[in-house]
Formats: structure tokens, C-alpha cells, sequence
């Protein structure tokens, strides 16, 4: 056996099935692989929420679930909302400019009627819901200066009453605004946008 | 009986195994304490995947049933309250034997060549130790095993570009759901088991190649009888398997005082937020993970601040996986000549007892809220934790050492 010189052909015929045989092995793990994704019934479970805000009052917030995540409408006071221009200093990302949002909520509320607020309650750190905090001062358990807002209690994130974030916690960016739009004057539609809607009116 | 013997071993090597795993297996005389915890890990595997068969028997993987068949285990089954107990107690006694399984390496150099392998395959056992525990913690469908999968399933969505879609691929939705319970369950009943049974083997095959360390740290094998076995080396069995039986009877005292008296340990060993269902419209007032995951989630949580364009979000993350990962590279970090602490200079015992300590004060922290002292001892410790590592290389080769014996001690 030792004596024999090496066959390179053969060699080459053993490369050339091992290689083939490891490609065709990689193949077949794909549906494996694929399976693992979100089934047709999960992503169709995405479907657009509509809520009634009629009895929602000033200072209260609504939970309700879309697409499995929490989503809040806060109707906000006059109080509430002139909290949010002084905030500048204290906030990564005023302007919402890194933050996730559809452009018609980009502004200084980040919603489109100022006092009502709809945001996925998700922290954007690591997923927790964070809590409502809008008792101001030292009976908010967060500081005698807290001036209301949101506090995620799993990693200590706070954010304004705008969803924004604060600097040195662990969040990067502001609390997401979902796509949403007012279907009439108490009631929101949460999944889809102004233009959707009016679409959807028209078809 | 003895012809029977004869016609088994003419068709499988059984006196073979025996002598080379057991009878004939020479195992260094000076063992300590210290060794009684592989083989009481071996034990408490036996009893997890014992009780995790009969738990299957019962348990409902369905995000609606899920809860409450966890209730009807503790309730209606018979002897179910005895049976999910003790898997529940398995489980933190595993890591206890575990973390003390790794800290006697670290004391007497057990991860020294020729033993690298051996620890790496031990490491990984400890990797797929973590995810056995962390999808077995989903399985209840409690609130905090819902936010505690969301919160670390949340990790990958951290990385750049590939992580949001892989985190999307582990759930397999959205957000935490049945899809993901149901993937879990199959994870932690067949998929990671199986795998640590074959990593088990491969350990056991490997110490068996290498021969094991002694509190020395020195190779018995240098110094053998014209038979070939080594001087200070005995046959594993009948000595260590009669030496370990005391060690088993004690640790079954403290499991069944622990199983019996306090199943929950005060909330460390099965959290009180996770008597409450799974709601995902409400996290827990205070989320943490169990006790052997704090240190790291710690770690985590101690990256508060966005560095050299990179959000604090991500070093977090990286520092949580660099923390796990250090342990792989310390048998090349080490470079002192000698493997034993009891040969070791002041530097090595400083470090060890500074690491060990930092190590205890983080899995602390990591059950507290991150907010003022805590936080910042948090950080300290974060550095003292990776200095053990990073310094590792400089103080191990300046250190003053003591000559190691020729023979076992």
C-alpha cells in the first residue's frame, strides 16, 4: 500500500464527492432552517387594531395589544404636554430624528393631535413594557425634579411623556410610534396610516 | 454467571470499558473536597432527565395550557408536587455543582495543558448547560419566564443588520408567543439533553486520555510501577466510587432538605413574579433572571454609556458574551510554570480571590435594581471581572512561585 504512488485522480474524484456531498448536506438543512421563521398565521395575525378613545380621559392611558405588543394611547393635559419643550437638554434624541416614527408623528408631541399619544410600549432597550410614571415630584418614588414620564423598571431607562429618551440609560433611541390613524374623531386605528385609511375609504 | 460474562464480552468490549473507565482507570491518591462535584454533576444530570420524562408526562407546551398544566402537575397529579420540585431544585443545585466544578479547575489548574481540551469541552457542556436552563425557564409560561425570553431573545436584536431577522428566526414571531413556547419545549426536552449526554461523553473520554489533575498539579503519570501504573494513582473503583457514594448521601441530605422545606428558596430558586401567568401587557416590577445567570446579566446592565460610536446597548451585549467567552481562552492566558494554587506567589491567589469575589457581588447586584451604589459597584466589579482575565497572561508569568514536589503530597 505504501509503496503505491497516490492515484491523484482518485484523490480528486474523493474531493470532488465530499465537496458535492457537504453542498448537498447544506441544502437540505434550508427547509430545516426555514421552518423556524414566523408561520403564515403569525404574520397574518398582524392585522390592523381599531379602538374607541370616547371614554378615555385626560391624564388616563389605554393598553391594548397589536401584533402581541402592548400599545398605549395617553390623552394628555395641557400640563402634561408643556412638560415636553424644556426636556431638550436632558434627551438623546429631541428631535426624533434616529427614532422610529411615521413622519406625520415626527414632530414636537410625536402624535398627531398634540394631546393624544399612541406608542408600542416597548422599551427599546431589551423588550420590557415600561411603566407610567405621570405623578410628578418626589411621590413618583423617581426624584423630587421627576417632571412625569415613562420608567422601565428592568434596566432603568426613563423616558418623557413624549416617549422620548433620556440620556445615560441603557435605551438608544425613543419609544416607537406605530403607524396609526384617526378613522373618526374618537376613534383610532392602530396598523395603519392616514393615507391607508383614506385609500381604504375610497376602494 | 461467569460464562455469561465470557459470551457478552466475545460480542461487546465490557471488560475492556470496565478496567480502562473503572477498575483500571488510576486516579491521583490525594483527592480533596474539591473533586467530589463531577461526578455529583453526573448525578443531578440523571435526576434531571429522570423527573424531566415524568414532568412530560403531564406538561401541555401551549401558551393557553401551559400555566395551568404546570398547576395540575403541582396538584393533581400524584406525586407530581415531588416530581417538579425536584426538577426545580435540580436545576439550581446543577449550576451550584457546576460553578464549584469550575472554580476547583481554576484552583489547581485543572484547564492546563494537557487538559486544554478537556476544558473546553466542559466550557461548552456549561453553554449548552445555560440554554437547557434558560428554555426550561420558558416552559412554565409564568410572567417572569415571558419578559425574562423577551428580554434575552432581545439581546440579538442588539446586533447590527443580522440580529433583528435571527431574533425573529429563534421566536419564530414577533414578539414571545406559542410558536416560540413550543420551540423551546422541544429545545430543552430532546435538542440540548442529547447534545449534553454526547458532551458528557466526549469529557469523560477525554479526562480518561489525559489522566486527572490533582490538588499538586502534577502529573502522576511521570513516576509508574513496572506494570505501568502510576505510583500515586488507585483504581477509581472500588476507592473514588465508594469515596463519592459519602459525597452523594450528604448532597441527597441537602436536595431533599431543600426539595422538602423550601422548594422556593425564599424566591432564588423559583421566582415569585412567575406564580403569575404570562402577560404580555404587563412586565414584572422587577425583572431578573435566576441566580446562576445574575453575574452576567449584571455585566449586561453595567454598560450605561455610548462609546466611540457604538450605543451602550451593544456593548452590553458584547461584554455579557466576551464575560462567557474569557473562559475559553484561559488555558492560554495562564503562563505561570506551576498549575496548583499551592504553589502559586500572592499575585495569582489575589486575583483568584478578587474574580471569585466580584463574580459573587455581580450575581448579587444582578438581582437588585440597577440604580445609584448599585450601579456603580456594578461597573467596578464589571472591571474586576475582566482584569482577571486580561491581566492574566503578565501576573501568572511575574509571580513568585513556590517548586512543585516531585510526588503527590
Amino acid at each position: 500500500m505504501s509503496d503505491e504512488s497516490t492515484d491523484q485522480t482518485r484523490r480528486q474524484l474523493l474531493a470532488i464527492t465530499t465537496g458535492l456531498g457537504l453542498a448537498g448536506t447544506a441544502v437540505a438543512s434550508i427547509p430545516f432552517v426555514l421552518s423556524m421563521q414566523p408561520s403564515a398565521r403569525a404574520r397574518a395575525l398582524g392585522a390592523p387594531v381599531e379602538v374607541d378613545i370616547s371614554k378615555l380621559e385626560a391624564g388616563q392611558r389605554l393598553v391594548f395589544e397589536w401584533r402581541g405588543k402592548p400599545v398605549w394611547i395617553v390623552n394628555r393635559t395641557k400640563k402634561m404636554l408643556d412638560t415636553l419643550p424644556g426636556m431638550a437638554g436632558k434627551l438623546v434624541d429631541p428631535n426624533s430624528d434616529a427614532s422610529e416614527q411615521p413622519s406625520y408623528a415626527q414632530n414636537e408631541w410625536r402624535s398627531i393631535k398634540p394631546d393624544i399619544l399612541v406608542l408600542v410600549g416597548i422599551c427599546t432597550h431589551l423588550g420590557c413594557s415600561p411603566l407610567a410614571k405621570f405623578v410628578e415630584g418626589a411621590a413618583s418614588g423617581l426624584g423630587r425634579d421627576w417632571p412625569g414620564g415613562f420608567f422601565c423598571p428592568c434596566h432603568g431607562s426613563f423616558f418623557d411623556l413624549a416617549g422620548r429618551v433620556y440620556k445615560d440609560v441603557p435605551a438608544p433611541t425613543n419609544l416607537v410610534v406605530p403607524p396609526h390613524a384617526y378613522v373618526s374623531d374618537t376613534r383610532i386605528i392602530v396598523g395603519l396610516s392616514p393615507d391607508e385609511v383614506e385609500k381604504n375609504k375610497n376602494a | 454467571m461467569q460464562k455469561l460474562i465470557a459470551w457478552i464480552d466475545a460480542r461487546i468490549p465490557l471488560i475492556e470499558v470496565w478496567d480502562e473507565h473503572l477498575a483500571k482507570y488510576y486516579a491521583p491518591k490525594n483527592f480533596n473536597f474539591w473533586y467530589y462535584f463531577g461526578s455529583l454533576a453526573i448525578l443531578v444530570l440523571v435526576i434531571q432527565i429522570l423527573t424531566g420524562i415524568f414532568l412530560t408526562m403531564h406538561y401541555k407546551p401551549d401558551s393557553k395550557l401551559a400555566f395551568a398544566s404546570v398547576e395540575y402537575i403541582m396538584r393533581d397529579v400524584p406525586w407530581g408536587w415531588l416530581i417538579r420540585y425536584m426538577h426545580a431544585t435540580g436545576a439550581s443545585l446543577f449550576f451550584v455543582v457546576i460553578y464549584l466544578h469550575m472554580f476547583r479547575a481554576l484552583l489547581y489548574g485543572s484547564h492546563r495543558p494537557p487538559r486544554e481540551l478537556l476544558w473546553l469541552i466542559g466550557m461548552v457542556i456549561y453553554v449548552a448547560l445555560m440554554a437547557e436552563a434558560f428554555t426550561g425557564y420558558l416552559l412554565p409560561w409564568g410572567n417572569m419566564s415571558f419578559w425574562g425570553a423577551q428580554v434575552i431573545v432581545s439581546l440579538f436584536d442588539a446586533v447590527p443588520w443580522v440580529g433583528p431577522p435571527v431574533a425573529e428566526w429563534i421566536r419564530g414571531d414577533f414578539v414571545i408567543s406559542d410558536a416560540t413556547l413550543n420551540r423551546f419545549f422541544s429545545f430543552h426536552v430532546i435538542a440540548v439533553p442529547l447534545a449534553l449526554v454526547g458532551l458528557v461523553y466526549l469529557h469523560i473520554v477525554a479526562l480518561h486520555k489525559v489522566g486527572s489533575n490533582n490538588p499538586d498539579g502534577i502529573e502522576i503519570k511521570r513516576h509508574k510501577d513496572k506494570n505501568g501504573v502510576p505510583l500515586d494513582g488507585i483504581p477509581f473503583h472500588p476507592y473514588y466510587s465508594v469515596k463519592d457514594m459519602v459525597a452523594v448521601a450528604l448532597f441527597m441530605m441537602v436536595f431533599a432538605a431543600i426539595m422538602f422545606f423550601a422548594p422556593e428558596m425564599g424566591g432564588w430558586f423559583l421566582e415569585h413574579d412567575n406564580f403569575v401567568p404570562a402577560n404580555p401587557l404587563q412586565t414584572p416590577p422587577e425583572i431578573k433572571p435566576l441566580w446562576y445567570f445574575t453575574p452576567y446579566y449584571s455585566i449586561l446592565r453595567a454598560n450605561t454609556v455610548n462609546f466611540f460610536y457604538i450605543p451602550a446597548k451593544l456593548w452590553g451585549v458584547f461584554f455579557m458574551g466576551l464575560s462567557l467567552a474569557m473562559f475559553f481562552f484561559l488555558p492560554w492566558l495562564d503562563r505561570s510554570p506551576v498549575k496548583s494554587i499551592r504553589y502559586r506567589g500572592w499575585m495569582y491567589k489575589t486575583a483568584l480571590t478578587i474574580f471569585a469575589i466580584s463574580f459573587v457581588i455581580l450575581g448579587y447586584l444582578g438581582t437588585r435594581p440597577p440604580a445609584g451604589i448599585y450601579k456603580a459597584l456594578a461597573q467596578i466589579c464589571t472591571i474586576l471581572y475582566f482584569a482577571f482575565f486580561f491581566l492574566m497572561p503578565w501576573y501568572t508569568k511575574y509571580d513568585k512561585t513556590k517548586p512543585e514536589p516531585d510526588r503527590v503530597t
